[in-house]
């Protein structure tokens, strides 16, 4: 009775999932039809006409659309690499300093994460875009000589320069990622047993000796998921950028799609390297995990 | 003979007017065991872990080997009793993520900047001592509670102390694993070790102690040495004490 009830709900189950498919790809197929522009990729090779303000690699308005897709590409991943970076710096300073003795510092870092856990990512793009660079008075913000300069320009450091809207995006993405990522850290941290602080500060061992010979590796196993998570997050949020002008991948897509119509060729582009690229990260992920878990060899 | 310890009016208050230490004076010289005992929540942990600077107090002084502390708990002071004062802890508290040996040589190599080598002959040599030297390599999570303290305790003995603090460290132990502990604290004491040692452990308070000091909500009751304490006990709190720690 119990069995024959299961396989009913399983047949079901089985039975809506299919028409919902069924009816997706009949409403596609009957908009392709009347657009009359059929599926294919072809038109990647079309030269794509349209200028694009940064480019890692060479590029004019008679180059493929393929090719812009990959400038929008490295764009992409120049900005969520180089913001991964950021967060991870500065989550891990406020982490520590959240949940260390200095109550100042405790207090400021608990200030900063409230702040940027309660306003959307998008307001604070438009915030560091907007009022951050563009809006800067006398339209330099700070200048060390000709290695470091912050301007409504952008950020120039030893000879690499980088745009407003890239900084904006890096800024964005960095900051609202560090307090997520600051507050994984703090877990961590808190889920080593006190008397693991105990036991290395009664054997006379140095605050810092302590937090990197004991506290650290033991913390590292409860990070590593949660940081996991927070980089596929800021790698998708990364979409937004959009919202400032970067040319990254799917303002490009948004561009193309203008363009040609090829709506669906270009979501699909768009949702696979999404979905590579996030397998990256997360299998990158796995591996450091499983090397911590792998170096100690207790339990 | 030389004062190891010498407290005087430790007072130590909570929110709601609550003392876990209430004006706690004693003095305890060098080679001397002094057992503390108590029941739960009378401070006697509170009070053996000011001695190392993990537990703070509001009023009174301290005087650990030399070194003044106050209220004001001077975070440099504190690290100089530490490199002189071992402590063992009633949850071993070992560091899991590293070898037994490699336990015992962390504090040698990093406090005093031995060298590795040394450290390891001498933690091996401790090890020895302990009879648990075929363990060296294990890892804490690898061996059984009584064996993991007596890891805690030649840990505690790496760097030389001059002073050894033991917090209940047969409580979370099985019963049968009980003496293996006492009896390598029991060998310390006779090599002249000073030792402060809370436990509910009768039997070595009376062979191995110089002093039992009772503690109830803060306060000392009283201060006598193992044969009056146990067979005549000053005051009325303290034989109450001992009447239901018997019965178990």
């Amino acid at each position: 009775m119990k069995r024959s009830r299961k396989i009913f709900l399983q047949f079901g189950i089985f039975i809506i999932v299919f028409s919902l498919i069924g009816i997706l790809i009949n409403n596609l197929t009957i908009n392709l039809i009347r657009t009359g522009l059929g599926f294919n990729f072809n038109w990647l090779l079309k030269p794509a006409s349209f200028a694009l303000a940064e480019h890692a690699l060479p590029y004019s308005t008679s180059d493929s659309y393929a090719w812009a897709l990959l400038i929008g590409w490295l764009n992409s991943l120049k900005v969520i690499v180089s913001s991964l970076l950021l967060a991870t710096l500065l989550g891990t300073v406020i982490g520590f300093a959240r949940t260390g003795s200095n109550s100042l510092l405790g207090l400021i870092s608990a200030g900063y994460i409230t702040i940027i856990r309660q306003t959307p990512l998008l307001l604070q793009l438009m915030f560091w875009y907007f009022i951050g660079f563009l809006g800067l008075k006398e339209n330099v913000l700070i200048s060390i000589k000709n290695i470091f300069k912050i301007s409504n320009q952008g950020i120039e450091l030893t000879g690499l320069t980088f745009s407003s809207e890239f900084s904006a995006l890096l800024f964005g993405l960095g900051v609202f990622t560090s307090a997520y990522i600051a507050e994984v850290i703090r877990g961590g941290i808190l889920s080593v047993p006190r008397g693991q602080w105990e036991a290395f500060r009664s054997l006379g061992l140095s605050e810092q000796t302590g937090l990197i010979k004991i506290i650290i590796p033991q913390a590292l196993p409860a990070i590593i998921p949660g940081l996991t998570s927070q980089y596929l997050n800021l790698a998708k949020n990364s979409t937004l950028a959009i919202a400032v002008g970067y040319s990254d991948i799917y303002a490009i897509n948004d561009t193309i799609i203008n363009q040609t119509g090829r709506a669906i060729e270009c979501f699909i582009i768009l949702l696979t390297s999404f979905l590579f690229l996030n397998l990256l990260i997360s299998n990158s992920m796995e591996i450091i995990n499983k090397i911590i878990i792998n170096s100690k060899k207790y339990n | 003979m030389e004062p190891i310890v010498i407290a005087k009016n430790l007072t130590k208050s909570y929110i709601q007017g609550l003392r876990a230490l209430d004006n706690v004076s004693l003095t305890v010289n060098q080679g001397k065991v002094l057992v503390v005992m108590g029941p739960s929540g009378s401070g006697k942990s509170t009070l053996i872990r000011t001695f190392n600077g993990l537990e703070t107090f509001d009023r009174g002084e301290l005087n650990v080997l030399g070194i003044k502390i106050d209220a004001t708990h001077n975070e440099r002071k504190i690290q100089k009793i530490r490199k002189r004062v071992g402590m063992v802890f009633q949850q071993f508290n070992l560091f899991p993520h590293l070898s037994i040996l490699e336990n015992i040589t962390l504090a040698p190599v990093h406090v005093q900047k031995r060298h590795q080598l040394e450290a390891e002959e001498y933690g091996m040599y401790l090890l020895n001592q302990m009879g648990i030297d075929s363990h060296a390599k294990k890892y804490p999570g690898q061996l059984s509670g009584g064996e993991q303290q007596r890891v805690a305790i030649a840990r505690a003995l790496a760097l030389k102390p001059e002073l050894l603090l033991f917090d209940e460290p047969t409580s979370a132990l099985d019963p049968e694993r009980i003496n293996e502990v006492l009896d390598a604290m029991r060998r310390l004491a006779k090599q002249g070790m000073t030792m402060i040692v809370v436990t509910h452990e009768i039997g070595f308070a009376k062979d191995v102690s110089d002093q039992v000091l009772f503690m109830d909500s803060g306060k000392v009751i009283e201060t006598s040495t193992p044969d009056v304490f146990f067979s005549n006990a000053k005051h009325e709190r303290s034989r109450k004490f001992l009447n239901q720690l018997e019965k178990h």
